[in-house]
């Protein structure tokens, strides 16, 4: 007869044939026997978080940074209800997460007991699926099943629910089974002749882009190699959307930075008036949609997404293409070789004059700012971390607010998995335990979280679990005391009422670090910049720094709401007109 | 709206909108008729009628059939993102003017009065297949089987018969012929 394991040991026993080596989480009453089992685990580390949520973004950053789902463990009750955000963060963004939660035991469930919620109930909305685990028959099936559904296909969030009498039983563990089809649905839905048209539109087209998303990420390293290798078989420009950031390189010259809100003046344009949209594994959200009636109104659209209802579901396309990104880029590729092995020669003629076009939009270079010698421009902050890092293959995660897009549009990412971002749901309070998690996946690599001073201090209490584990991750603050991004829609729609969008009281954040005892460092001005950006990647340990910038600076450019892709605002300068270009002349 | 002073933009186009039954073929699992109903809550989707019950005790199927109204572009999504839940094996749907297929609702009437407006009332069911479930010297329990807007009408003419309770179904589907639903 085989041995009998309790549930609480099955969880690991699963974790183990799941290839999971670090869990977050946060005990309590109703998951006790299973962290009473963590120790007889020895593969498998936990990582002790200072509050649910912190374990549901730090397990996005792992996930994220890595390509293997992160793994969570809390109580019940609040616990579950704690990391809800979390989930529907990573609902939002596609992140694989597999959430294991305590219950009150089974003959309790629906009495109101002390820390009982309707989990699964609370959670439906927000993962891909859950369960609520009632038999120990089903436990071990249950997780390894949990897992299949968080990694295959458009990934996301799951929940196993499993209430505490159910983790003290005993029953025969059971090994996944090797399936890979999920209730006879397989992700690849495309055949050679769609693969054809779309080789057809590029061929006959004279402004084509190809726009990309996190479709490109989730697909793995190797769907950014072959996306590098179709541009510049084609020669067609490309932009990104903020969460397909490092598919392809930033600082190549067929890249024409992020679309959207606060994409450049190019890219929009270039959405605008193109002929052919290949958009590859993002989903036309309304951040970079603008007004969706006016949307590149004489495009041909291309979407090529694993998701069926993404297609159709915001705009419509003229051709889709359902699959992994991975495996359509390659057809295409393949296909593209044998027919058109002088695609790239054949069409510069017919793309010149487009390319031309994109010249002049660049031109106008819409990321320049006015500079400053006396107070640091937050962009300059983020320009000067980029130069003094780029050499380092860092791991970038952000806040939610302008601080974020600047960093989006002055860093510039070279490879898939560097940067870690709320971009769905918008999630304030996501970088800082994400770049826990991030630093977990990656020990040895440079993890810096760009922040707002608002957006920090939601999830602050996680430094202490960065400085529990040393993990030497950087805080690094664009501090203007206001919650930017409101303070910038107050003043452009809202007749400068700054309602509630000041913090009047904030902590010293240099105090702050020494309390949590880590590492506080302060900059004020731009002439001091360098050095203490330096002095941060020369400590390692766990810094807070905090970088004293402009108040009032806006996010530009920007598609006002309600507007298309080719009526953004450039800047302030748009309406003083007194254009100081060129980067940093006062200051570099 | 005027210039909308938001961070999204607002649409002013109205759209013609359908009606469709969805029918789902789901595990009859518990919590799964909440997946489906939260899914048409959560995503601002219609539910005119719903019916469900289980259909095969051996897979331990069930089906679930959705009266729903919205753009084609929504009725395309509701399909699109019922057949992402993990418990869903397929999902069907039929346009109401769809001759090929039948939909049915039933409802049970409560009439109470002296024996002639019984009969009256017995007599406006003739079209419906009416069946008396339940008989006593004043008052009559009626069941028809009939489209939902001929139940409707039924509700409303009733009145003068002394109808006092209405009970009825959400409309199930089934397609005419040998052919079945793949």
């Amino acid at each position: 007869m085989s041995k009998l394991y309790s549930g609480a040991e099955i969880v690991f026993k699963c974790m183990e044939d799941q290839n999971v080596d670090h869990i977050f989480g946060y005990p309590g009453g109703a998951v006790l026997p299973i962290y009473d089992e963590l120790q007889n685990f020895k593969s498998i580390k936990h990582v002790l978080v200072r509050h649910e949520q912190g374990a549901g973004h730090a397990a996005e950053g792992y996930a994220r940074s890595s390509g293997k789902p992160g793994v969570i463990l809390v109580t019940s009750g609040p616990g579950a209800t704690n990391v809800v955000t979390a989930l529907t963060d990573a609902y939002m963004d596609s992140i694989p997460l597999v959430c294991i939660s305590g219950q009150v035991p089974t003959h309790l469930i629906g009495t109101d007991a002390f820390q009982e919620c309707d989990t699964t109930g609370i959670t439906r909305p927000c993962t891909k699926h859950n369960w609520l685990v009632k038999d120990i028959n089903d436990l071990a099936n249950t997780i390894h099943k949990a897992f299949e559904v968080a990694t295959t296909g458009r990934p996301g969030p799951v929940l196993v629910d499993i209430p505490k009498d159910i983790q003290f039983q005993k029953t025969k563990y059971k090994k996944p089974k090797k399936e890979n089809k999920l209730n006879g649905k397989s992700h690849n839905h495309f055949n050679q002749n769609s693969i054809d048209k779309l080789i057809e539109l590029m061929s006959k087209s004279s402004k084509p882009i190809f726009y990309t998303g996190g479709g490109v990420i989730n697909s793995g390293p190797k769907a950014s190699e072959l996306l590098r290798e179709l541009v510049y078989a084609t020669g067609f420009p490309i932009t990104s959307t903020l969460q397909g950031l490092g598919s392809f390189p930033g600082d190549d010259n067929q890249f024409l930075g992020m679309l959207g809100m606060h994409g450049t003046y190019e890219a929009n344009n270039a959405m605008h008036d193109c002929d052919l949209m290949i958009n590859i594994g993002a989903r036309f959200d309304d951040r970079i949609t603008g007004k969706i009636d006016e949307f590149s109104p004489k495009s041909k659209k291309v979407h090529i997404d694993i998701d069926p209802s993404s297609i159709n579901k915001n705009v419509k396309v003229d051709l889709a293409i359902v699959g992994d990104v991975k495996t359509v880029l390659s057809s295409t590729l393949k296909s593209l070789k044998q027919k058109k092995s002088k695609f790239l020669n054949s069409n510069k003629q017919k793309t010149s004059k487009w390319w031309e076009k994109i010249q002049k939009w660049r031109s106008i270079r819409s990321l320049d700012y006015i500079g400053s010698e006396e107070t640091i421009k937050p962009q300059y902050a983020i320009e000067r971390l980029y130069e003094l890092t780029k050499d380092k293959d860092s791991y970038i995660t952000t806040e939610v607010g302008q601080h974020q897009m600047w960093a989006a549009q002055h860093y510039k990412f070279n490879k898939p998995n560097r940067w870690m971002t709320s971009g769905g749901l918008g999630t304030m309070g996501y970088g800082l335990p994400a770049a826990v998690g991030v630093q977990v996946a990656h020990p040895k690599k440079l993890v810096i979280d760009i922040a707002g001073e608002a957006s920090v201090l939601m999830t602050i209490q996680e430094m202490s679990t960065a400085v529990q584990y040393n993990l030497p991750i950087k805080i690094f603050i664009l501090n203007n005391q206001y919650m930017g991004m409101v303070r910038q829609w107050q003043e452009l729609l809202h007749d400068k009422n700054y309602s509630e969008s000041y913090t009047a009281a904030l902590p010293d954040f240099v105090k702050l670090a020494e309390a949590y005892n880590c590492v506080g460092i302060r900059a004020k001005t731009p002439e001091e910049l360098d050095d203490k950006i330096i002095e941060m990647l020369n400590t390692d340990r766990p810094v807070i720094f905090d970088c004293m910038v402009d108040k009032v600076e806006n996010c530009f450019p920007m598609i006002p709401s309600g507007k298309p892709h080719n009526q953004m605002i450039l800047g302030p300068k748009d309406q003083e007109s007194k254009k100081i270009t060129g980067k940093g002349k006062s200051l570099v | 709206m005027p210039n909308s002073k938001s961070a999204y933009s607002f649409s002013n186009k109205k759209e013609k909108f359908d009606t469709h039954i969805i029918v789902v073929w789901v595990d009859n699992e518990a919590g799964v008729l909440a997946r489906v109903v939260g899914l048409f809550s959560g995503r601002g989707y219609n539910i005119e009628s719903l019916a469900v019950a289980q259909v095969d005790e051996k897979l331990n199927l069930s089906r679930i059939t959705i009266v729903t109204t919205g753009t084609p572009q929504v009725v395309n999504q509701i399909k699109l993102q019922l057949r992402k839940l993990v418990p869903v094996h397929k999902v069907a749907d039929f346009k109401r003017e769809d001759k090929a297929v039948i939909f049915k609702e039933m409802a049970l009437f409560k009439i109470v009065g002296p024996n002639n407006k019984l009969e009256g009332a017995l007599k406006a069911c003739k079209k419906y297949n009416p069946v008396i479930l339940d008989k006593t010297k004043k008052s009559n329990v009626i069941q028809i089987t009939a489209l939902r807007r001929e139940i409707d009408k039924m509700s409303k003419d009733l009145k003068k018969f002394g109808l006092v309770s209405v009970s009825r179904t959400g409309a199930v589907a089934m397609t005419r012929g040998a052919d079945i639903f793949k």
